[in-house]
């Protein structure tokens, strides 16, 4: 793809009289590559503008969109897509605010219309308060989706077997909740969101719930191959400030899960040899 | 308004609201009577898809119930 290497982190080895060795991380989804680990929203930017501007300065490839009624008292008001352009970046169109599987497969039908993508996210909520997936609608229209020949991704429960089971019902990729929808609580639930990565044979992104750029990094350390979110950067108070910072957390989590992190201890370790003390 | 052009008009709803079209019209020409460029939009016509291709073919009829959608941001 056009775009393909522009957010790649290279992963260089090197080794005293061994040639440099390059390879990009890159990370696939229903067979498209992309380089760029972070997905970003669209929604509650004060301008298109803004929003493009973030999009930029994130690095991602992909970002989530809404389908949505078209004003038909003012056809001509500016779009997103003439400010975000579907040709470089990757739309992902989501069900956000259906309730019930055939809401949800109703919106998708109509993306796959509007922009001719079969990669679609599917979100189908239990309830306003919580905006918890509703996990027996979430699976019914996975199930639709994937007979219609759409390649949903879907946020999901951070659960196991919940997991399992989407991916068994055709989803090509898990989006377990970090923490609720637009709560900016960080990620709450380290070690099933470790069980799903373990468990899945498919990409897992952590969607929602990230708030700051360590819950992004934590996602990533914890072997996630991406993190989705909006409202961290777009209520940030310098939204571009705060996507470019996201990327970095990003690409740092990523490198300390390649890298492999130290053992913990309880006590001390000292860095300094114990042996030539004066 | 004549009393020929009242029996050409029909009258569908589209995304909630009634709206007037005139008879024998496409998708096509209603979306374009409303100011709309059918490449950045998706219709839905009586709850199914009418697809892109299709829009200059499929004619608007009396009580038919149109959806017409597009992209914004959104998370």
């Amino acid at each position: 793809m056009a775009t393909a290497s522009r957010s790649c982190i290279s992963l260089e080895v090197v080794e005293v009289n061994a040639p440099q060795s390059v390879a990009a991380d890159t990370w696939t989804v229903a067979g498209r590559t992309f380089c760029s680990r972070l997905i970003v929203g669209t929604g509650k930017y004060k301008s298109f503008e803004e929003n493009a501007a973030a999009v930029e300065a994130s690095g991602a490839e992909i970002v989530t969109v809404a389908v949505r009624r078209v004003n038909i008292a003012d056809p001509t008001q500016p779009m997103l897509t003439d400010f975000i352009d579907p040709k470089t970046i990757t739309y992902l169109p989501n069900t956000a605010g259906c309730f019930t599987a055939d809401e949800a497969v109703r919106t998708l039908r109509l993306a796959r219309e509007a922009g001719g993508w079969k990669l679609v996210k599917l979100e189908v909520l239990g309830e306003a308060k919580t905006l918890y997936p509703d996990m027996r609608e979430t699976l019914k229209a996975t199930e639709t989706l994937v007979s219609e020949g759409f390649e949903p991704m879907v946020y999901c429960v951070d659960d196991p077997i919940a997991a399992r089971q989407l991916e068994e019902a055709g989803a090509v990729a898990i989006m377990p909740l970090g923490a609720p929808i637009g709560s900016g609580l960080g990620i709450q639930n380290r070690v099933t969101i470790r069980l799903i990565v373990e468990g899945a044979n498919v990409p897992v992104l952590v969607d929602a719930g990230v708030g700051t750029a360590s819950d992004a990094a934590v996602a990533m350390e914890l072997g996630c191959d991406g993190v989705l979110m909006n409202t961290a950067i777009a209520e940030a108070k310098d939204p571009v400030m705060m996507a470019r910072a996201m990327k970095s957390a990003v690409e740092a989590g990523r490198l300390a899960y390649l890298a492999g992190r130290m053992g913990k201890r309880r006590y001390a370790d000292p860095s300094s040899p114990l042996a030539g003390l004066i | 308004m004549t009393e020929a052009a009242q029996e050409a008009t029909i009258c569908v709803t589209v995304n909630g609201e009634p709206r007037p079209v005139r008879g024998g019209s496409s998708v096509a020409a209603m979306l374009e009577a409303i100011g709309l460029d059918p490449r950045k939009v998706a219709v839905e016509r009586n709850l199914e898809v009418v697809p892109r291709s299709t829009l200059g073919e499929v004619g608007v009829n009396d009580g038919d119930r149109f959806e017409i959608v597009h992209f914004v941001g959104g998370g």
